[in-house]
């Protein structure tokens, strides 16, 4: 009502209506499919769309071909890594930021926004030169550490610490509470939402990445689970079933996330995108 | 502010040291020095060698970067054109809240937190030439099979397609959030005044969503300048380098061919375009765009 629009009858909305759900569910029905068909099934034109017996051996053929608990090791290992790492970093850098005067400060600001305008995919080389020439390709440290200064979640957190009232700072300072009991016990709990937005974002970021431990690695010790998926791809990609089984396997982690924190998810890109 | 800690002084250093000295290490520093290794030759193994601007000059003198450059800027126009058209409808489309618009909105949005490598296997299965289902429903249809990843004329713009099933989404449920909040009150000022549902579309809908369209096409242009997880998957640069774009390219040339001051002149030349592209963002958001 509110916002201009031709609206269409209610016959061609349910069509469209119809015709939206299947475009975005058809691509997961049809993996899901695959991952549970033969490979005679999968090959056979024209296909099926439905399968009478499930076939589970395809996901523990996933996750042989490829060594899938090292990769998942490594996919958990950066990942808590990378969110720990930012709630050290972040946090302190998000309060001074947001609390203190001093000189420098508007500079210093300014490369941390300037960062999040610099395409983090452009400098993967030097970055990559870098670690080589310090020994540190191959290493977890080089798939973490690059990414705990995150610029958007300081940004986001600063915008957080300056909501929270100067009374209660005022107090916690007459009590003569140190500036570590500040921030963990006023500056954390008024965070809180802010906090659990910026682990969603960057739990669903690191879980799918996959083109710095591409680039930033050359061998299979620290890679993550979609170079795995990629590989069972290259091994196996003649048999889609398989490489199916595998896709879902990544994925179901997310999907899990997404059901649980929908809501929370969905209001966190908005605010990327709106800020 | 004054009675506080001896220490209060350096403090704040102390706080936001570690956050300015890992974006210097892997942002800053890096960009220089991109730039200085775009002035040598270097195979990663052997010396580095002094090269001028040779590198620039064999960029701009050889045709495989401007064909990889007009690729991308082709990728480019195809996506955010498609991706912005597409998104707008769908966000007027789902507009009203009822529970059948919020479910298309969340399944809309699903592809947008999936891994990119998730998305172009499924794709790329979907896309298949003999096996997959694209060419089946297209048979059904009675029309010929279309080699969505093999044929060079085709392979670009199905690469486009996964772009926007992954991307579309996001960018509606950003766009609706925009329709939400324009108020109320211009649209009953706009009733009073019988102004055509044509104006009132243009005059206050449009105008009061644009800093917000403006972003996401900044965002899309340079996520589009950035593509490689789906070629680097589906289609290699290939069908005869139809795919090859800009980031793709500078991997090429880094890990395949070892050539790090080529692969580096490439990547300031590119970040010469985004800088650009930002810049006269910027400049056209203080100018022209409607600004609450």
């Amino acid at each position: 009502m509110r916002v201009w629009l031709r609206l269409p009858g209610a016959g061609l909305r349910i069509i469209v209506s119809v015709l939206l759900i299947v475009i975005f569910l058809m691509p997961f029905y049809w993996m899901i499919l695959t991952a549970f068909k033969t490979l005679g099934e999968v090959l056979r034109m024209p296909p099926k769309f439905w399968v009478d017996s499930l076939q589970w051996q395809n996901f523990r053929d996933a996750f042989t071909r490829i060594n899938f608990l090292h990769y998942t090791r490594n996919s958990l290992i950066i990942t808590l890594g990378t969110m720990l790492g930012q709630l050290v970093v972040v946090v302190p850098a998000a309060y001074a930021f947001a609390r203190y005067q001093f000189k420098g400060k508007n500079a210093l600001f300014g490369i941390v926004l300037a960062t999040m305008m610099i395409p983090g995919q452009l400098i993967f080389l030097p970055i990559f030169v870098m670690f080589a020439k310090s020994g540190l390709l191959n290493t977890y440290v080089s798939l973490i550490v690059p990414f705990i200064a995150s610029g958007t979640a300081i940004f986001m957190l600063r915008q957080t610490f300056m909501q929270v009232p100067d009374s209660q700072l005022e107090a916690a300072r007459l009590d003569n509470a140190s500036e570590f009991k500040i921030i963990y016990t006023i500056m954390m709990p008024a965070a809180v939402p802010t906090l659990s937005t910026l682990a969603l974002l960057t739990f669903i970021g690191t879980w799918n990445s996959y083109f710095f431990p591409l680039v930033w690695t050359t061998t299979d010790a620290v890679r993550t689970l979609p170079l795995g998926i990629q590989k069972l791809q290259d091994v196996e990609g003649l048999s889609p079933q398989i490489v199916m089984a595998g896709n879902m396997m990544l994925i179901v982690p997310i999907l899990l996330v997404f059901l649980i924190a929908r809501k929370q998810i969905i209001k966190a890109f908005t605010y990327m995108g709106v800020k | 502010m004054k009675r506080l800690h001896p220490s209060v002084k350096v403090l704040p250093y102390l706080l936001v040291a570690p956050a300015v000295i890992i974006l210097t290490v892997f942002y800053l520093y890096p960009i220089l020095y991109n730039i200085y290794l775009s002035f040598f030759t270097w195979n990663m193994r052997g010396p580095m060698k002094f090269a001028g601007l040779s590198n620039y000059a064999e960029l701009f003198s050889g045709r495989d970067f401007l064909h990889t450059l007009l690729n991308t800027l082709l990728y480019m126009v195809m996506d955010v054109g498609l991706v912005m058209v597409l998104a707008m409808g769908l966000a007027l489309f789902l507009q009203k809240n009822t529970p059948l618009n919020r479910f298309i909105q969340t399944l809309s949005f699903t592809p947008n937190i999936i891994s990119l490598v998730s998305v172009s296997l499924i794709w790329m299965w979907l896309m298949n030439t003999d096996t997959g289902l694209f060419n089946y429903l297209l048979s059904v249809l009675g029309a010929a099979p279309v080699g969505w990843l093999t044929d060079k004329d085709v392979a670009l713009f199905s690469l486009v397609l996964v772009s926007v099933w992954k991307s579309v989404g996001f960018n509606a449920l950003i766009i609706c959030s925009a329709l939400g909040s324009i108020p109320g009150y211009l649209y009953e000022a706009a009733a009073l005044d019988n102004a055509s549902k044509r104006s009132v579309f243009f005059q206050i809908t449009l105008k009061m969503i644009s800093p917000t369209l403006f972003f996401l096409i900044l965002m899309n242009i340079i996520g589009s300048f950035q593509v490689f997880e789906t070629i680097n998957i589906m289609t290699q640069g290939g069908p005869s380098n139809a795919t090859n774009t800009l980031i793709f390219s500078i991997y090429k040339q880094s890990f395949e061919y070892y050539r790090v001051g080529y692969a580096s002149a490439m990547a300031v030349v590119l970040m010469g375009i985004v800088g650009l592209i930002t810049i006269f963002y910027f400049k056209a958001l203080n100018k022209r765009v409607h600004y609450r």
